[in-house]
């Protein structure tokens, strides 16, 4: 199984990125091989639509789980549509989130928040 | 001529300087293009108002025909588009009608079909004809309302186009036809700051512009004034900060219209723009 991860850079130990859409890379854990690549998020500089993009790119990855701090709705409605478990996760490295995960000691998550629609605009 | 009153700031007076002029310059024509919030009508108070629904075109797709190539989705720039478990998800707010995802599809699996996403009202009010644009709430974008307004300009006669805040796509959009720039000032600092925004906004679509120096106190400082004067901007017109001018404006009612002291105001510094737009 594939879980995939916000995280700010490409390190060997990322931190988890606080934002979703807008995260520079998504390392993406595979917990059978227990190895892990990143991939880069194209949706990272996106005028518009950077969470419908990401979660595009989060579900092409195979990822069954996400492990997030934050989703917003319409990024929900893709990863939902697609089967993909969003989880909460919490601030800290991606390992320690995906132990945490494995461990059975994360919920989903459960505040979806309404977008930054035009914000930047 | 086509006359568009813009500003930068909100409530700078924009729309009260326009139902103005549009009065003493009548027969004409006021057109709200601030489709977020238009307001000019509560001035105006239109009758026999017409109403017809500003659609655009989005897009859905035949999951029979869609074999999940997902160049659609690659292609929208706007992120409007996302693909999962052999279907296609469509976020139509997002859209902005390009089309292009019918275009770029190899199985011809994209259809459009129209989205209402808000309105224009057509009215009268005594000899000023009335096109007020309407956006629903929660849209995003206005600009197909904004070019459904611009459509109504006739031919001739002169034309008040209310534009809205700011300096950004919309007011792009709202001053494209014009003729000549009206800009709304306010003496205070946040209103000479957004003067200089509007004011290079209209310089780089090459409009003639001049300002009015709204809630004018004669004799105390006037930064917008000030803004004016360092970069040798013509000024159209002074309208006091008057109490009577106030309360009028805050019943929503056309000075112009109520008292000859506001009529004759407003005819000299609509007179200053004719000038100034020769």
């Amino acid at each position: 199984m594939k879980i995939a991860v916000p995280v700010i850079n490409d390190s060997d130990n990322p931190e988890i990125a606080q934002q979703l859409g807008r995260a520079p890379f998504y390392m993406v854990y595979d917990t059978e091989a227990k190895t892990s690549e990143k991939i880069v998020n194209p949706a990272q500089d996106s005028p518009s639509g950077a969470g419908v993009k990401a979660a595009q790119t989060i579900v092409n990855t195979g990822s069954a789980v996400l492990l997030t701090i934050r989703c917003g709705d319409k990024a929900y409605e893709v990863l939902n549509g697609a089967g993909v478990k969003v989880m909460e996760a919490f601030v800290g490295s991606a390992m320690d989130n995906i132990n945490a995960y494995e461990e059975g000691k994360m919920s989903e998550l459960e505040t979806i928040h309404s977008g930054h629609h035009g914000k930047g605009a | 001529m086509n006359i568009a009153v813009l500003s930068g700031k909100g409530g700078t007076g924009k729309t009260m300087v326009s139902v103005n002029l549009a009065t003493v310059a009548g027969p004409s024509v006021y057109i709200d293009c601030d489709v977020e919030e238009p307001n000019g009508h509560l001035y105006l108070r239109p009758e026999d108002v017409e109403r017809e629904a500003v659609d655009v075109l989005v897009p859905k797709s035949d999951p029979d025909k869609c074999d999940g190539c997902m160049r659609c989705v690659e292609f929208c720039r706007f992120n409007a588009l996302a693909y999962t478990l052999d279907r296609l998800t469509v976020f139509t707010e997002m859209c902005h009608s390009c089309g292009g995802c019918k275009v770029i599809c190899p199985k011809d699996a994209i259809t459009e079909y129209p989205r209402t996403i808000g309105y224009v009202e057509s009215g009268k009010s005594d000899n000023v004809k009335i096109h007020t644009g309407i956006m629903n709430i929660g849209e995003v974008a206005g600009i197909p309302i904004i070019n459904r307004l611009l459509e109504k300009i006739p031919e001739s006669g002169n034309v008040f186009i209310d534009c809205p805040p700011g300096s950004s796509c919309s007011v792009m959009e709202s001053i494209k036809d014009a003729d000549f720039c009206v800009l709304v000032s306010e003496p205070t600092v946040f209103g000479a700051h957004n003067l200089n925004m509007v004011t290079e906004l209209v310089t780089v679509f090459g409009k003639p512009f001049g300002v009015i120096l709204n809630k004018d106190i004669e004799g105390e400082r006037n930064p917008s004034e000030e803004y004016c004067i360092e970069n040798n901007l013509k000024i159209l017109g002074r309208i006091p900060f008057d109490k009577e001018l106030g309360l009028l404006s805050s019943e929503a009612v056309i000075a112009a219209r109520e008292n000859p002291k506001f009529r004759n105001l407003f005819t000299e510094i609509f007179n200053n723009i004719r000038e100034a737009a020769l």
